[in-house]
């Protein structure tokens, strides 16, 4: 085989990959979509009653369903959806009458800000942690790790985040409250910070208000460290069971045969193995908290995308939920995109 | 795999911001002195264009930012001030009301407040027909007409109504949101297609009012942002700032005002206010909203056309009970449809749980082993007092079975006269006892076909003579003899409709012990911010 047909044969092998990526995109939004949008309809909350209330006359909730496209046929509710999402348009929210892109790029800056720390704090807590138990199975720290996590699992969100608040905020005075920000500096960053990126660590040492910068880390701390908790706990349970896993495996015994030191075993042999499946947790992980924290937005009154999206259904605001929910489709997708392509990084025979 | 080291990196600058951001949280520990910080949950709010803000959280900010021909004295319950208005009167025909406005005003952006400015606010908001509209439709004025009945000459605004109404009725629908003046130079600037400038205000970053503030931000289901109105005259605002967050939790707005970093909050619940006894840095405010709560019950089924029945249940029911432990403090004992502080409110409460005698009256009344389904919603007030409902009718015999469910669902069925009996709740729309009065005790067409709405249609009830006593009473002059009106007509509704009245909402406003002066507006106005000092 020369060498020009089998940089076309490997070529057209791309393609054909990229091409079903591609396609199976599509058809994972066009799914998502079409799911949403069916639940979205069958949810018994008519969004013209929410919002025009109880006193409406049924001339105004007639003039308002027009004007929402809602008397029109379900499938064609339905293409003109897609249609405008195709090209960047997401609607108007019902509620607020803001474009519902404008609205989640507004909330979303500040739940990526939080998950990003919150699943930090959990990779850098929890993949040690699972190691550490991993490598002395039965052991004391073992124990330890496995309880730290249990009780992770099972701890309500809800009551964690505000017995939290009550020790660091409240008695310890350790962390800033509620919100993003103390008052004073809320007032000062609408008007003295430019908000490039609408994370306000980012936005604040980019601008080099480092008193603001530190006073949003002390407001931040605390829900990113319950986040970063809960994701701990599921992170050090997996690391812990494939650690074990690769531990037991031949190749682990041939190195430690060939007298090669522990700490090498574990973190550059055994490690590169566990990174394989663990990219995978970490990266749902980091999902779920992009999308599901809505109980510590809502303790931690943390504008955020979970609380947005969570207002608007109920309140029957539709293509608010639609549109957090395609961002959140998309976050999904892209983040299984990268950890795709960390596996061909960490994962030699992922290249092929 | 060499990320150990690279760990180790961030884990350090990790530790390292943690220590340092620990450290200045303690740096503001109080509110900023000229300013206001007020937690409350705001997402209620749909607009905060005075033609469109119907929101208890939305009225409470144009209630800031603008001015009313009219307005109320939040210091004196009910009382009624000059606004942009100097004087007012009516004519002899009682059809004409000329108010004269007040020379030298000016609207925050530095144009002068004219009696130009006031016929086209009340213009504007009867042609954007929006939610509160119907409030001014109520004098005859429609899209239509309008124009011709509201008009500007020279600094008296005349307006007249399409008959004689009780000077009072139509004063105090001045004083509402909807009849807001707004700016008209500035609207008609950035005015789109002959709109009124209903695009510009739609996003709430910007206002065009007289008030004591203006909106400098405002960030939907986060915060909205005041500052003092330099040019504001009517009311002079006290603190320059106003910030409000949306703190959606009790527990959490309970500990921010505890801490000192918001210096009210306005949602907190009955065991917030018992955790916070003894705190002398905070202190409870109490008084009482518009809002009643009440049990209706359908009367296509006969059952709740007989008299002696309907008594039964009146007696049956545990109000002091409830108001006492869950409901404590935020809710009151209430028995007629006018909520205190309406003018002619009720205040008296005659019933009280007595089950012999709801059991004489069951018996009396001929319904035999009566069972009843009741709408409720599912918010957790609501289905505590179902269940003591259910309880204490059990006991006279009466069988309940709650049919709980979402609010817009069951609103629909209640429109749709499709519920049985229904637990829900009325807050007025604007400060006079018609609005009430029109809703419980009116219903001039009780076929399904009927137009009416209100919600003694909603329940199939005919009023009979309680219509024409809500005609009257809407039309008399003599201000003494209409409040003698609506409490003859509230006793009358109160022992013979198919209504309950049970409770009207109270509120409970915590603030810290160094401030003084707010306003949450009790049941017929919405919160004054600049009257707070601190």
């Amino acid at each position: 085989m020369t060498t020009s047909s089998s940089n076309l044969s490997r070529l057209t092998g791309l393609l054909r990959s990229t091409a079903g990526v591609l396609i199976s995109l599509a058809f994972t939004f066009l799914g998502l979509l079409l799911v949403t949008f069916i639940i979205a309809r069958v949810v018994p909350i008519d969004p013209v009653l929410s919002i025009l209330g109880d006193r409406a006359t049924e001339a105004q909730i007639e003039a308002e369903r027009i004007r929402l496209g809602l008397d029109k046929p379900l499938w064609e509710q339905f293409g003109i959806y897609i249609w405008q999402a195709l090209h960047g348009d997401l609607g108007v929210s019902i509620r607020t009458k803001q474009p519902v892109i404008d609205e989640i790029a507004q909330y979303f800056p500040a739940t990526l800000e939080l998950a990003t720390l919150g699943t930090l704090f959990g990779v850098l807590l929890g993949v040690p942690a699972g190691v550490l138990a991993a490598t002395k199975p039965g052991s004391l720290v073992d124990q330890f790790v496995r309880l730290v996590g249990l009780m992770g699992y099972s701890m309500p969100v809800f009551w964690l985040g505000l017995m939290g608040l009550l020790l660091f905020y409240g008695v310890l005075d350790w962390v800033g409250g509620p919100g993003r920000l103390d008052a004073a500096y809320d007032i000062m960053l609408e008007f003295e910070v430019p908000q490039r990126t609408g994370m306000i660590l980012l936005d604040t040492a980019l601008a080099g208000r480092w008193d603001m910068f530190f006073n949003a880390v002390s407001h931040i701390v605390l829900p990113a460290g319950i986040l970063g908790y809960l994701s701990m706990a599921y992170i050090s349970r997996m690391t812990r069971s494939f650690m074990m896993n690769e531990l037991g495996q031949e190749y682990i015994t041939t190195a430690r045969v060939k007298g090669m030191p522990e700490r090498r075993v574990i973190w550059v042999h055994a490690m590169k193995n566990v990174m394989v499946p663990l990219i995978t947790v970490i990266a749902l992980s980091y999902a779920y908290l992009l999308e599901g924290a809505v109980l510590t937005e809502t303790i931690f009154s943390w504008p955020g995308l979970g609380s947005y999206i969570t207002d608007a259904l109920l309140v029957g605001d539709m293509p608010a939920v639609l549109g957090g929910t395609v961002v959140v489709g998309v976050v999904y997708i892209g983040l299984n995109m990268l950890s795709d392509l960390l596996y061909r990084f960490v994962d030699p025979r992922a290249r092929a | 795999m060499t990320f150990s080291p690279a760990l180790r990196r961030v884990g350090s600058a990790a530790i390292a911001a943690l220590m340092l951001g620990a450290a200045p949280a303690a740096l503001f520990a109080e509110t900023p002195a000229d300013t206001l910080v007020i937690a409350d949950a705001i997402d209620d709010i749909v607009s905060l264009d005075p033609a469109e803000a119907y929101e208890f959280s939305g009225l409470d900010v144009v209630n800031n930012i603008y001015n009313s021909l009219i307005e109320l004295d939040p210091t004196k319950p009910g009382e009624l001030v000059a606004g942009l208005a100097e004087s007012w009167s009516v004519s002899e025909d009682g059809l004409t009301h000329s108010f004269k406005m007040k020379s030298g005003l000016a609207f925050a952006s530095g144009n002068p407040v004219t009696a130009e400015d006031a016929a086209y606010s009340l213009i504007r908001a009867v042609k954007l027909n929006k939610s509160p509209a119907f409030i001014l439709n109520q004098f005859g004025w429609t899209a239509d007409n309008v124009e011709q009945m509201v008009k500007a000459e020279g600094d008296t605004l005349s307006i007249t109504t399409d008959k004689v109404y009780a000077p009072t009725f139509l004063y105090n629908c001045l004083t509402a949101g909807v009849a807001s003046v707004v700016d008209k130079k500035l609207l008609e600037e950035n005015a789109v297609d002959g709109d009124y400038g209903y695009a510009y205000l739609s996003d709430g970053s910007k206002s065009a009012g007289s008030g004591a503030y203006v909106i400098k931000s405002y960030k939907p289901k986060d915060a909205y942002f005041l500052e003092a109105n330099p040019n504001a005259a009517v009311f002079k605002p006290t603190l320059a700032k106003v910030l409000m967050r949306h703190v959606p939790e009790a527990a959490t707005q309970r500990l921010m005002l505890e801490k000192g970093d918001i210096d009210i909050a306005r949602e907190l619940t009955p065991v917030d206010v018992e955790g916070m006894a003894g705190n002398a840095d905070v202190t409870v405010q109490q008084d009482v909203g518009g809002q009643i709560f009440y049990l209706s019950f359908n009367q296509k089924n006969e059952n709740y056309k007989n008299a002696k029945f309907l008594d039964a249940m009146r007696w049956a029911i545990d109000y002091q009970a409830m108001a006492d432990t869950f409901l404590k403090g935020s809710m009151v004992v209430h028995q007629a449809f006018l909520p205190k502080g309406y003018l002619g409110a009720l205040e008296d409460t005659p019933y009280h749980l007595d089950v012999e005698k709801a059991k004489a009256l069951l018996a009396e009344s001929g319904v035999a082993e009566p069972k009843i389904t009741l709408d409720v919603r599912n918010a957790t007030d609501r289905m505590e007092m179902a269940q003591s409902i259910q309880n204490t009718f059990g006991q006279v015999g009466i069988t309940v079975e709650l049919n709980i469910g979402d609010g817009a669902e069951q609103l629909k069925r209640y429109r749709a006269r499709q519920h049985d009996g229904t637990l829900q709740s009325w807050g007025p729309d604007y400060p006079d006892p018609q609005t009430n009065a029109g809703s419980f005790a009116w219903n001039p067409d009780n076929s399904d076909e009927g137009k009416v709405g209100t919600l003694a249609w909603r329940n199939a009830y005919d009023p009979g003579p309680l219509n024409g006593m809500t005609d009257a009473a809407v039309v008399e002059g003599d201000a003494a003899k209409r409040k003698a009106m609506y409490e003859e007509e509230q006793k009358i509704h109160r022992e013979t409709s198919p209504f309950i009245v049970m409770f009207q909402i109270g509120y409970q406003t915590g603030r810290r012990a160094n401030l003084s002066g707010f306003y949450t507006g009790g049941a017929i106005d919405s919160a004054a911010y600049w009257t707070v000092t601190k």
